[in-house]
This record gives structure tokens, sequence and C-alpha cells, in this order.
């Protein structure tokens, strides 16, 4: 029977199976940061257990980490002894560590694909639900909660029930001005925020295949903001081309054997999914959230939907209770609206080709000077190779703040935060109430959006800016 | 610790999308133990300014003290997979949760910490809200064994719960003790696939 790529990965992962229990998957690598992994490393160490495969287990720091001069000790306490327990725990486990003076620290859903961590064909978890950015590679993964870490810790697997196979299908061109944030923004809008509950995404479709393998990892990862496990998009020569030559990618005769193993993953001709929903890639518009939910997003120009426009009562109040946080009314378009933040990062949108497509936009113009402008990249290899661009230069004449590498103001633990009631367009995947700070309004758009509304200092359609 | 069926209040929350940020804000994720999350479920709605209760939440009143269940609006726990959600909210002493749906990774946190969500038809969620609206006190009774809960006007309804689930509930067992078990079986498949995975090491 002609298997999707779902399938043919999780059929391959099976270790056992009892009926009526959960699959006992094989995990072949974890990544680990410091927030949801202390409790686990903790009932580790209360039952006595070693991590079964530390080699198959990689360590960053990346939420609690300052943005700001690395050299300088971290002032936040209770951040520093997150940090320094993450180090312990990895030293007295034997997990290798990407720690805050590591050259390959970053935000681990960033160093996992850049070190060449994540191939084709792996079963990939980490304590964090952008997990899903790894599925770029035609890798099944997802997050997993803190007890799951124990679990994976102490015995390289996972119990796992088996998702419904939702087909995501994007065809024909991007406009110019539009881009894979846009495509994922949109399709969350379309299925709502539980519209993938229970379900694992295979995005398929030409404008998918255009994608280059950055853009296939802004749309994998946001996924779980429609509701669903994990996303992937079957490997390609783009994937191979990505992939070859990083530090653990295989080499030599290894890498054709592994090429020609990946070539079998992507899913058979007539492979059946539970479900299928189809995007015009053509039709898109850049967009933009207005609420608080990632599901709450519009065309840059459309206007805002009305709560005395929705039919269902529940929908209505929750429309209602999120325009009154949010400041904002309905019927009228969000372009225009004044902007305090605008925030460029998140493991969503902080790899190089992110920060060369605002730093195109920015380059010989100046941030409003009454937004504060933050570019945060997402690795230490994303900085240097900005670096070497001259990137940093660019931002910084514009007026923007350039960062050390972190999650930043995406979850604001760190100390950067956007401040009650001051509205962020942000490139991050959250707009939830006080994500970006206690009465931050977060607006999701693309790079693009985020940098023409920089430059103007209002929400802009970047295509009046092209 | 074992399931055992209850007898308890509710405690209405019918705001539907409740994400796991507002069940407990990302910056209690600092902590490198579970101590402690209980006092700070729904912080940002519970407190003021100045860190005073607000006497007008829910979880504030003298009816939420004791209550085992919370009788959650639509699609609750979305958002990020922190396990801290389900922590906060057992220590806060909750055992079961009501809705009629529930984020998936949050709703298999919550099982592997004992707090049993519960998905209900849209009629019974709507009529457990109105039995509560009349009666703060009004109980649900929740039989795991049975796999039913019956509301305050005497409706027995069945709901699912996975058999694996069911029993680590109710004999208190955990995931990772089931596994370890497994043993010979992961250690088999690592064999067999020695040449094709691993470029890691
Ligand atoms: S950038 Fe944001 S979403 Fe991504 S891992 Fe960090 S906190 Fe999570």
């Amino acid at each position: 029977m002609p298997r999707t790529i779902i399938e043919k990965l999780w059929d391959s992962h099976v270790v056992y199976e009892q009926p009526g229990a959960p699959a006992l998957l094989y995990i072949d690598l974890h990544l680990v940061h410091e927030v949801t992994s202390p409790q686990a490393f903790q009932a580790l160490r209360e039952r006595r257990l070693k991590v079964r495969r530390p080699e198959l287990t990689v360590a960053t720091i990346d939420h609690s980490i300052p943005t700001t001069d690395r050299s300088l000790p971290i002032v936040d306490e209770i951040a520093a002894r997150q940090i320094a327990q993450l180090e312990a725990n990895c030293k007295e486990f034997g997990i290798p560590l990407h720690g805050v003076h590591s050259d390959r620290q970053g935000i681990v859903h960033v160093i996992g694909p850049e070190l060449g961590l994540t191939q084709p064909g792996m079963t990939v978890v980490c304590g964090d639900s952008h997990t899903a950015t790894h599925g770029a590679f035609g890798a099944l993964a997802f997050g997993i909660g803190t007890s799951e870490i124990e679990h994976v810790l102490a015995t390289q697997c996972l119990l796992q029930r088996r998702s419904k196979t939702f087909q995501v299908r994007v065809d024909g061109a991007l406009k110019n001005g539009v881009s894979a944030k846009d495509i994922i923004l949109a399709l969350i809008a379309k299925i709502g925020i539980g519209g993938g509950t229970g379900c694992i995404i295979e995005y398929t479709g030409s404008a998918i295949r255009a994608l280059s393998m950055e853009e296939r990892m802004t749309v994998c990862n946001m996924t779980i903001e429609g509701g669903a496990r994990a996303g992937m998009v079957a490997p390609d020569e783009t994937t191979f081309a990505y992939l070859q030559g990083r530090p653990y990618a295989p080499k030599g005769a290894d890498w054709d054997a592994a090429v020609a193993r990946w070539k079998q993953l992507p899913s058979d001709e007539g492979a059946a999914y539970d479900r299928t929903v189809t995007i015009d890639a053509e039709a898109l518009e850049p967009m933009i959230t207005f609420g608080t939910n990632p599901g709450m997003g519009v065309a840059i120009n459309a206007p805002l939907p009305q709560p005395g426009q929705m039919a269902d009562p529940g929908e209505r109040e929750a429309l209602e209770q999120a325009l009154t946080y949010m400041g904002l009314e309905g019927g009228k378009p969000l372009v225009g609206h004044p902007v305090n933040v605008v925030f460029i990062g998140s493991c969503t949108n902080s790899r190089i080709s992110d920060l060369r497509t605002a730093a195109s936009l920015l380059k010989g113009r100046k941030v409003n000077p009454k937004v504060r402008v933050l570019v945060v990249p997402g690795s230490q290899e994303v900085k240097r190779q900005a670096v070497a661009e001259g990137l940093p230069e660019i931002f910084r004449a514009a007026g923007a703040e350039w960062r050390e590498p972190g999650c930043s103001m995406c979850i604001a633990m760190n100390g950067d935060f956007v401040s009650p009631g001051e509205y962020s367009v942000s490139t991050s995947n959250r707009n939830f109430e006080g994500r970006q700070g206690k009465g931050a309004r977060t607006l999701l758009a693309s790079p693009l959006t985020a940098a023409a509304s920089a430059i103007t200092g209002v929400v802009t359609d970047v295509r009046t800016l092209l | 610790m074992k399931f055992q069926n209850l007898s308890s209040r509710m405690v209405p929350f019918p705001q539907r999308n409740i994400d796991t940020d507002q069940i407990i804000p990302a910056r209690f994720l600092k902590t490198i133990s579970k101590e402690g999350l209980g006092d700070n479920l729904f912080c940002d709605w519970r407190y003021d300014a100045q860190g005073k209760p607000r006497p007008d939440f829910i979880l504030n009143q003298p009816r939420s003290q004791g209550a085992q269940v919370l009788l959650a609006g639509d699609n609750f726990g979305c958002g990020s997979s922190r396990e801290h959600a389900p922590w906060a909210l057992t220590q806060f002493g909750f055992r079961a949760l009501i809705s009629t749906s529930f984020a998936d990774i949050f709703r298999a946190n919550s099982l592997k910490n004992g707090l049993l969500p519960i998905i209900v038809p849209p009629d019974i969620h709507a009529e457990l809200f109105e039995a509560v609206a009349k009666d703060p006190n009004v109980e649900v009774q929740i039989d795991l064994p049975n796999q039913t809960l019956t509301t305050p006007s005497g409706r027995k309804v069945e709901f699912a719960v996975d058999s694996f689930s069911k029993h680590c509930l109710l004999e208190g067992v955990d995931e990772v003790g089931y596994t370890l078990q497994r043993e010979p079986e992961i250690t088999a498949f690592e064999a067999r696939r020695a040449g094709s995975v691993n470029t890691l090491a």
C-alpha cells in the first residue's frame, strides 16, 4: 500500500507495540535547553538512571540568555541558576553542550539544522513546541514535555500514539512581498489554532518545493500554532544541498548512502491522507495578526473582523476580548496603526536569509525615531555570517539595535520585553497575552512587513516600499 | 499518586483557547524545581499590579478552594508545551479538567501528571456551565474505572480515556517504568539499525 512520508517515518521507528498501549518510538536526536530540562535530570537522579544515549543528545542555552554583551555576568539570578544547572547536568550525564560561550550557541531550532544535526528520516524531539521546525528536513520532529524529556533521556524512546495525516498543498508562485511566513499565517487563519489537532501535517505542492530550507523551516516552525503535532516537507535536492558539508552531516561514502536512503522518504504516488487543505500561493497577501492567538490573522489591507458579525457567541466573545486587549477596533484594517517596537528574531525568522531580507529593506533608510527596533540573530553562526556580510552596520546605521543570539523578545524571559500597552510588530510565532511582556500587544508578521513597519513607524504593506 | 473517584464542585472558566502562557506565564519557567507553581496559576489574572489577589477572579473566591475540577472553555491548554501548566493546576488542587477539547500536548502532559482531561459533548458542556451559574456548590461525579461523569442533574455521560493512560492513572505508575521493562526490544532495535542511523557520534 502506498504510504505517506509520515507513515514511513513512523513505521521505521516503532520499537515495540502492544495492543491498547501507545507505540514505543525510537528517538534519533534529542535536543535539550535550560528551561524544560532541570526537573527531568532531577528525576533521573532520583531514580538512579543514566542517559541512555548521551551522544544522540545535544544541549544549548537560548531561552533565558541575555542578548547583551556575553562577557558580562548574567544579572538575573534565577536565569543564571537555571543556566548553571544545565551546565552541571550536561557534565554529570555526559551530554555535549553548546553553552553561553560556545561559538555554536543559538536557539535550539536554529542550531540543530545549521550544524547538520537534523537530518531527513530522523525522529527529533525537544522540550519545546517549536521542534516542529526540524520537520522541514523530512524529519518527524515534535515538542515534548518534561516527563517525556526524562523518558527519552532514560530510554531513547517515547510512547506515542499514531496521529492522523494531514496534507497542506500550496501551489503556485508567491507574489512579490509575500513570503513563507505569510503562507503559514494564512494557513493558521484558515484552519484555526485547533485545526490540526491530532494530526501531523505534510506540506506539499509547487510553492513549498520552491522554498529554500530556511523558508521551509519558517513554515514548519509555526505548524504547532495550527494545533498539529508536527509538520514536515519531504526531502529533495534543496534539502541535500543545504545539508552537505555541515559539521554533523555524513561525509564521503556515508553521505552517498544517506542520500540514497533519504530519496526513499517522499510520500508514494497515490498515498492517501486523512485530510487535505489546499492554498493558492498566488492569491496570498502579506499577513498580519491582530488578536491574541496566531489564528487571528488577516491580509494586511483587509479590515479586521467585527464581533457583531460573528454568529457563534463563543467566537464573538473571544474576538471582543482579543480586540479589547489589543486596543483595536473591528472593521478597519491594521495598516497605518502606530507601532512602538519591531522585533526581528526568534526560531521562526532569525536565520541569515531573514536578516538579509530585513537588511535589504533597511539599507540606506532610517527606522522611525519613535520605534525601538531589535534585531536578534538566531545563533552565533548566523551572527558570524551577518557580520561577514556587513549586516550589523546596515541595521545600526538605520537606527536598529543589533544583539547577541537567543530567544529574546519572542518569550521575554531574558530582560528584552515590550512594555504594557505597546504595539510590537514581531517576526516571532506567538501573540498570546503577555507573551512579549506583561500587557504587550503583539502583531505577528514576516521580516519584510516588520522592516517596513520599522521604517514608517506604522503597520505597513511592504509592497508600498518595494 | 493513584487516581481515586471523586465528587467535586467545579470552577467554571468559560474562556476559549486558554493557552499555557495564561495558565502559567513564562517568567515562572526559570525555576529548576516544581515547587510553588500552584500559587502562580493564572497569575496575570489572579493578582493585581501590586501582587494582591483580585477578589473578583474566580480562583481567589471561596467557592474555588478545595474544588478538584476545572470546567474549561473549548481548546484549553493551547500554546507552549510547558509541563509547568499541569503542575500548576495539580498543585492548586485540580485532579480533572472538563472541556469540549484540549490541545494535544497539554492533554498528554496532563495525563502524565495525574490530571484527567475529560472531553464532553457541547450540550453537556453547556449544561454544566448553566448548573454552576445557578448554584456554585453543585458537584460532578467522576468515575474513572467506569469512565463516566455524572452531571449535577444526574445525567451520566461516558468519556473516553485510552486504556494505557487509565491504567497508569489508576495504578499511579509512570511511563518511564513501563518503558524500562522494554530494554531488550530497545537494544535489539538499536542493533538492527546500526549503520543506518547515528551520524552524530
Ligand atoms: S525563539 Fe521563541 S518560540 Fe523559538 S524556541 Fe525560543 S522562545 Fe521558543
